[in-house]
């Protein structure tokens, strides 16, 4: 079978980045993308071919939930929202990223000295 | 039920999704555009970007999905729509497995009702049987079918055991009712009062037995079984005035048992149940009769009743001792033990067949396989059919698991449907079967049912044979090398040898286990055929055996014998009656009736029968030396006796004879009497064909000391035996109405007993031949394939000048290597089979070497000719049209 999703950064990763933006403020696709871009100083480039089966994993476990809306450019859009038990996961993802982090990151200054 | 909403709402949340890619890709364009872009640049730009958007889709989709399942569902589909289409291949193999899966199952219902099933009482499990170790009683005393104990042993159980919640005593009989010659035959089920409580069962109408039912005889309360209510009393109910004649007894029905219990012997139900009565001369101490069980306490173990059994059996036989025995007797008799033995699936005759059963599940499962190897050659060359199929969608990134599910899925569904159909079929064939084991004397009734077992059982054979005819297919089909299979297309002057040395390798098996099969099959014929026509020393047809009771005429005990002797002179006079003599024990049909015996200072025991003087003539017995008895022979003359040759060899070592004494043991009724032998005769067989002869001594039926109100009279006739029986029975109704009349042909029921045998003979040729017919079929099938992938070469044969005998030679000679393969290796297999079956033949070694012979003959036979046929068709290749295909 075709891998449905080709991973940039980590398992996870991208996941825990539309959570964290959505924490900020509800937003729909392609907003989403324009941000993550944005934020990372056009570091990362999400890819819809990513992104749309993402969300779909993230409704299904319902960390998140989206609702029709207008946009701020006046479209029909889906507009996704952070649930209770998707906060949690994020905060849960974070740690454990950060967690992870650190350790890399001593392994690496060591392998320097 | 989260995942149950999903599945409704996922129409909309689909078009959702695309609305909103939809939206997003406008956006981005919009947002192009916005930076300058013309509008067709934006949209390229922005779909490239994008990427596939049908496969984002789909992507986002499959998260909603339980792929597997639903996957699943699609290789069904598929499947179902490929066998549609290929009907004729569908149907052959839906018919075969559902033949095949059908024969395993009944055979294998017959042995879960035989063997398996677990009586339909209350918690059987819990069910032990008390007997002597090692059945040592047997030939000691009276023996009756399923009689392990005597009355007054179980009784001594009932009042010492400890390990039992309660405990139950039993015997069957076959009895009479009615009166007359009106009486007839039942099944008569004798319990003890505490039988159905400790068994839990509960009355269908009015009440069951119950201790207080047991009591001095004769009984005047019985009950009777559901299927014996509903035939013989209509389903009437229940009323003190419906009274039935039981062995001369009145007594009244107080209850019906429940529609499902038949009592504790499988195959073979009860009519009526009685309770235990104490006779006014008390109970025999040497007859075993009764069957011993008891519902073991909460917690408590068959091992540790065992060892209570065996703690309380010295008191138990030291206080039932048997009176008049010699001490030999006495000793062996106080030195035996009680166990206890599991009972949960109670009693049954019916085990004896055991052996046979096995063998032909056995059978059957080679022929399913058998049956099967040709599915999987069919499925082989399908497989190569749809090599491009498979081909192409390897080469568009078809996974190989993928492919195999699929295929595998096809298989799946053909022997899903084959079980089923195969359930259904065994359902029918399973009564067959019982039916077959029926005999007019002994009918068999034995519920097959569809229980989880059988089940089970099914479902298993389906899965292997779906293994067997799928999986290796599936592999091959799907090994196809994407170029390869596309570029030849199939097309090659000879197809690779790889690719056929499987189907060869398949036909090899096949041959061989037909072969096995058939060499089986003419074992069991041959052993039949030798039962049939063997010779058991004494005449056959032409004899009527009547049996005669008189315990309704009233007669003094001291008038039995005299009664007896007008009995027979009055059926001697019937007309077309040649001979007939009366006997204690009728030969060839099971009984058996045995004394201790001393001659000189030897002691052994042989068979003993009391015969009028002209039951040897009658029975066509010459007498070889000494004279033969006469009617001289009376009550107040000197005791004498004629024994068989195996008594001479063994007891008196070619001494002569004549004139010699022997001296029986005493016992009850049969006091020691010391006989002079007076003659000899040649051996006969005594009560089975199979058996070796035993010493047998016969005795003038006047000085007979057991005569009871009944006897046995052999008639020879030279009509047939229904005219004698129906003459016979007509006189003596109008002279006697009070005495009863049996009348059976001796060699039917010789025959009779011979079921076993009969069953295995038609059913191993049956599928003997079954199975050399289906691997004919595959060897048929793999030569037409092997020609019609030679095509080509054979035609370039031709045109180099091969002559159509040449060409048929070629394929003749293919097919001779797999049959000389194939009958080799079934003769190596063959030989280490039948050796299970060696105690199941009568008359040949499992060896034999007529039957390997005869069985190789037949198998190379018709696979020549049915190879023959496309060598033929070969050999008619035009060479112009063959190698036009190029």
């Amino acid at each position: 079978m075709r891998k449905s999703e080709q991973r940039d950064l980590f398992p996870g990763a991208l996941e825990m980045m539309i959570l964290r933006t959505l924490k900020r403020q509800p937003l729909h696709g392609y907003a989403l993308v324009q941000h993550i871009k944005r934020t990372s100083n056009d570091l990362l480039q999400i890819e819809e071919g990513s992104l749309y089966p993402a969300l779909q994993r993230l409704l299904k476990e319902e960390l998140v939930k989206a609702e029709w809306g207008i946009s701020a450019t006046n479209r029909r859009v889906r507009i996704y929202k952070l649930t209770v038990a998707g906060t949690r996961h994020l905060e849960r993802e974070v740690s454990s990223f950060e967690r992870m982090l650190e350790g890399i990151t001593r392994v690496l200054a060591r392998g320097e000295s | 039920m989260n995942w149950l909403k999903q599945l409704f709402s996922r129409s909309r949340f689909y078009n959702d999704l695309s609305d909103e890619m939809q939206q997003h890709l406008e956006e981005k364009i919009e947002e192009l555009v916005a930076t300058g872009m013309s509008k067709k640049e934006a949209t390229a730009a922005a779909r490239r970007e994008f990427g596939n958007i049908t496969l984002i889709e789909e992507d986002s989709r499959t998260i909603w999905r339980w792929p597997s399942i639903e996957s699943f569902f699609a290789d069904l589909r598929y499947a179902l729509r490929t066998l549609r289409k290929s009907a004729g291949f569908t149907i052959t193999a839906i018919v075969t497995l559902a033949l095949g899966i059908g024969a395993n199952t009944a055979i294998f219902m017959l042995l879960d009702a035989i063997r398996l099933r677990s009586l339909p009482v209350q918690d059987p499990q819990e069910l032990a049987e008390v007997r002597i170790t090692d059945s040592g009683h047997q030939g000691m005393g009276n023996n009756q079918q399923y009689g392990e104990l005597t009355r007054p042993l179980w009784q001594e159980i009932r009042d010492q055991q400890q390990s039992f919640s309660g405990v139950f005593a039993w015997s069957v009989n076959l009895r009479y009712l009615g009166r007359g010659s009106e009486m007839r035959h039942f099944h008569e089920l004798r319990v003890s009062g505490d039988f159905f409580r400790v068994l839990g069962v509960l009355p269908f109408r009015g009440r069951l037995l119950m201790p207080e039912d047991e009591g001095a005889c004769p009984m005047t309360r019985a009950v009777v079984s559901y299927p014996y209510w509903q035939s013989d009393l209509g389903g009437r109910d229940l009323s003190p005035a419906i009274k039935l004649v039981v062995d001369n007894e009145l007594v009244e029905i107080v209850g019906v048992t429940p529609p499902g219990f038949f009592g504790m012997v499988v195959g073979q139900g009860f009519d009526i149940a009685v309770p235990f009565c104490e006779p006014k001369e008390g109970l025999r101490r040497d007859t075993f009769e009764v069957s011993v069980m008891g519902r073991l306490k909460p917690g408590g173990t068959m091992q540790r009743a065992s060892t209570e059994m065996d703690a309380l059996s010295a008191g138990a036989f030291e206080a039932t001792i048997p009176p008049g025995r010699d001490t030999r007797w006495t000793e062996t008799y106080k030195h035996f033990r009680l166990a206890a033995y599991p009972a949960s699936t109670g009693v049954s005759s019916l085990r004896d067949y055991d052996r046979s059963l096995f063998l032909l599940l056995g059978i059957a499962g080679l022929v399913l396989l058998i049956a099967c190897t040709n599915l999987a050659n069919l499925m082989l060359a399908r497989a190569s059919a749809r090599r491009r199929e498979m081909a192409v969608r390897l080469a568009l990134g078809a996974s190989r698991s993928r492919l195999l599910r699929q295929l595998l899925t096809e298989s799946l569904l053909l022997a899903a449907t084959g079980a089923a159909m195969g359930i259904a079929l065994a359902q029918s064939l399973s009564r067959l079967l019982v039916w077959s084991f029926s005999t007019e004397g002994a009918s068999v009734t034995l519920q097959t049912v569809t229980d989880w077992r059988v089940l089970l059982f099914a479902v298993g054979v389906a899965a292997l044979t779906c293994v067997v005819f799928g999986v290796v297919p599936a592999l091959r089909a799907t090994r196809a090398e994407p170029i390869s299979a596309m570029k030849t297309g199939g097309r090659g002057t000879t197809a690779g040898r790889e690719r056929f040395s499987l189907q060869r390798l398949l036909v090899v098996t096949q041959v061989s286990v037909s072969l096995v099969l058939l060499v089986g099959a003419l074992l069991f014929v041959r052993s039949f055929r030798n039962l049939m026509t063997f010779d058991p020393g004494m005449r056959e047809s032409g004899i009527t055996e009547a049996f005669l009771g008189f315990w309704q005429s009233n007669l003094p005990r001291e008038r039995w014998a005299d009664f007896q002797r007008e009995l027979l002179d009055e059926v001697r006079s019937v007309p077309g009656v040649l001979n007939a003599a009366t006997t204690t024990n009728a030969p060839l049909l099971g009984s058996s009736w045995e004394h201790g015996i001393r001659i000189g200072s030897q002691e052994g025991n042989s068979k003993f029968t009391w015969v009028s003087p002209d039951y040897f003539e009658t029975m066509g017995i010459p007498v070889i030396q000494g004279r033969s008895l006469t009617p001289e022979d009376t009550a107040s003359s000197p005791r004498v006796a004629l024994v068989n040759e195996t008594f001479v060899r063994r007891y008196l070592s070619g001494a002569n004879p004549i004139g010699q004494t022997l001296r029986t043991s005493p016992e009850p009724d049969y006091p020691a009497t010391v006989y002079e032998i007076v003659g000899v005769i040649p051996d006969t067989k005594y009560n089975d064909l199979r058996s070796q002869t035993p010493p047998m001594t016969f005795a003038p039926a006047s000085q007979f000391p057991g005569q009871g109100p009944w006897t046995v009279v052999m008639i020879h006739s030279n009509l047939n035996p229904a005219a004698v029986a129906a003459a016979a029975k007509r006189l003596i109704a109008e002279k006697h109405p009070d005495v009863l009349t049996q009348f059976s042909d001796f060699q039917r029921e010789i025959r009779d007993g011979l079921v076993e045998e009969r069953l295995m003979a038609t059913l191993s040729g049956f599928f003997g031949l079954l199975a050399a017919l289906l691997a004919v079929v595959g060897l048929y099938g793999v030569i037409s394939y092997i020609v019609a992938m030679r095509r080509n070469e054979i035609g370039i044969r031709m045109a180099l000048g091969a002559s159509r005998r040449d060409v048929v030679a070629i394929i003749v000679r293919q097919t001779l290597v797999l049959l000389a393969l194939g009958v080799g290796l079934g003769v190596v297999l063959a030989l280490a089979a039948v050796r299970s079956a060696s105690s199941l033949l009568f008359g040949l070694q499992p060896n034999d070497p007529l039957a390997f012979a005869a069985a190789t003959a037949l198998l190379v036979t018709i696979a020549l000719v049915a190879s023959f046929l496309p060598a033929r068709r070969a050999s008619r290749v035009d060479p112009m049209v063959a190698l036009r295909y190029e």
